[in-house]
């Protein structure tokens, strides 16, 4: 255990001074994350100027769900992104040999290895968002506090669904666009999961768990979330995490490198 | 000239077609990530049941597969490859050609979306079966119109994206350009709801932008909802002419500040 946080501390310093040589990215980063917001807030409003409200969901609290998805994003663009997305190059060009060969566990190497400073910013106005909306609904400190286990759990869950698809490479090669199908799926976290027709939500939660992603948080955090869906939040992100864990070990009987 | 013109077309858009269907499992998830759409159909759509926003949800329905076929058929992805060309150098091979490189990525393009078409209609029937009460026939006005522009919506999109991708030639990252505009793109283009829909003032300066005219005004024209066909047809020639004379000034000034990978 002791080792491993060794090693991701060398990462991740790593990762960090490789990219702060690119300073003007950040700006640009910065900019993006400006715009992206304001973005999603008219998109929110558009809804929300007709009268018409999400089902049990005023627009502060729809704000909530805004800010823990911009949050999320933030999470992804920092941690998933870069270092998911690059198994696919890793199986292509053979690379994956030397990272197999490693002592540490593969998974772990290849979830934690880099790091991209540049989501940052959606992290910070993703808490913006929540803080100016809990602030409007006069949330309690410990509000704030209680959303973080689902919020965790969300992040597993994410990061396994990421992963396992990052895995299927081994099979397909070129799936680098397959992160992008779910990237786009998860665009519907933006808005609560009130909001859609009743086929959806089922897809939304059973298919593609995207409620339990952005909708639990936001909803334990107003102190109005069940304990079924906690439950169920907590029992996805163990199983999913597992699944993954397995998954890469099955994946991994089919890997014969490239040029053999 | 003009047969040697049709001969080069004919084999660009052959090759690229097999070099495409080679990729067809891979061009699904391309199709499949183009969903964004139908997220805000949904949202729309039970939005729409209960309150009168001026649209049926039929109507929504419609919309928002108007706007998913739109997006299909003008997705571009020029910047990319140019990009990686100039950045590695393999753009020098090409200008030794007797043709200018950038027919390479156009007809890459149009060849991709005869390759996309059973796709794209295989979910346009998935979401028939899904929204039955949403089916229409567009008129044939709406049909010519509508398909006239589409293309040029296509064109116009890859002139704009094509003229970023100049800026590879100084920049290195020159697609963080494409993403910074492709943010307005998303929320002005009406991906995420009819331009009916906006304020009056954001939807009268988006109407003075490129973007409405990417999405929502084709989109618009194949449903059947009333838009100024004059003003679009106009507002996207004078953009078009605008990035194409840009275009050309950078493609030269470009040319001669590119000295190739390791020149």
């Amino acid at each position: 255990m002791k080792r491993y946080l060794r090693v991701l501390n060398l990462f991740w310093r790593v990762a960090i001074a490789a990219e702060l040589e690119y300073r003007i990215n950040f700006a640009v980063a910065v900019i993006s994350s400006i715009g992206g917001l304001v973005g999603s807030v008219f998109g929110l409003f558009l809804f929300y100027r007709t009268g018409y409200t999400f089902q049990g969901w005023s627009w502060y609290e729809a704000l909530v769900v805004l800010g823990v998805f911009t949050l999320l994003q933030g999470t992804a663009a920092t941690f998933l992104v870069p270092n998911l997305n690059k198994i696919v190059r890793y199986v292509q060009e053979g690379t994956l040999d030397f990272v197999l060969l490693k002592p540490i566990s593969s998974q772990f190497w290849l979830s934690t290895h880099t790091l991209s400073p540049w989501g940052l910013p959606d992290l910070v106005f993703g808490l913006i968002i929540i803080f100016y909306a809990g602030h409007q609904l006069g949330l309690a400190p410990l509000a704030y506090v209680a959303m973080l286990p689902p919020l965790a759990l969300g992040i597993v869950s994410l990061y396994s669904l990421w992963f396992i698809l990052g895995a299927t490479s081994i099979w397909f090669v070129k799936v680098y666009n397959v992160t992008e199908v779910l990237r786009s799926l998860l665009e519907a976290g933006r808005f609560p999961i009130e909001g859609y027709p009743a086929a959806y939500r089922v897809f939304f939660t059973f298919i593609i768990p995207v409620a339990f992603l952005t909708t639990v948080p936001a909803q334990t955090a107003l102190g109005r979330s069940e304990t079924t869906w906690l439950l169920g939040s907590a029992i996805l992100a163990a199983v999913l995490f597992q699944l993954s864990k397995w998954f890469w070990q099955f994946a991994l009987r089919f890997y014969t490198s490239a040029s053999s | 000239m003009t047969l040697r013109s049709l001969r080069i077309v004919r084999t660009f858009l052959s090759v690229y077609y097999a070099y495409m269907v080679e990729y067809r499992a891979e061009l699904i998830f391309w199709v499949l990530s183009g969903s964004f759409p139908l997220i805000f159909l949904g949202l729309w759509n039970q939005a729409a049941q209960s309150n009168d926003l001026g649209f049926t949800p039929a109507q929504f329905a419609q919309y928002f597969l108007a706007v998913f076929l739109a997006r299909q058929f003008t997705v571009v992805w020029v910047i990319w490859d140019f990009e990686k060309e100039v950045v590695q150098g393999t753009l020098s091979p090409l200008l030794l050609q007797p043709i200018d490189p950038v027919w390479r990525h156009f007809f890459g393009h149009v060849a991709e979306r005869f390759t996309r078409l059973p796709f794209v209609l295989l979910l346009v029937g998935l979401f028939c079966l899904l929204y039955p009460e949403a089916i229409w026939i567009p008129t044939p006005y709406a049909c010519f119109w509508g398909i006239v522009s589409l293309i040029l919506a296509f064109c116009l999109r890859f002139l704009i994206q094509y003229t970023f991708a100049m800026l590879a030639f100084w920049v290195e990252r020159a697609n963080a350009i494409e993403q910074f505009w492709f943010l307005f793109y998303t929320f002005l283009s009406g991906l995420v709801a009819p331009l009916t829909l906006f304020p009056d003032a954001v939807r009268e300066f988006a109407l003075w932008t490129p973007f409405p005219y990417l999405i929502y005004f084709p989109a618009s024209l194949l449903v059947g909802l009333p838009v100024d066909l004059p003003r679009g047809l106009i507002t996207m020639a004078s953009w078009g002419l605008l990035a194409f004379i840009i275009n050309r000034k950078l493609w030269r000034l470009g040319l001669k500040h590119y000295s190739g990978m390791g020149a």
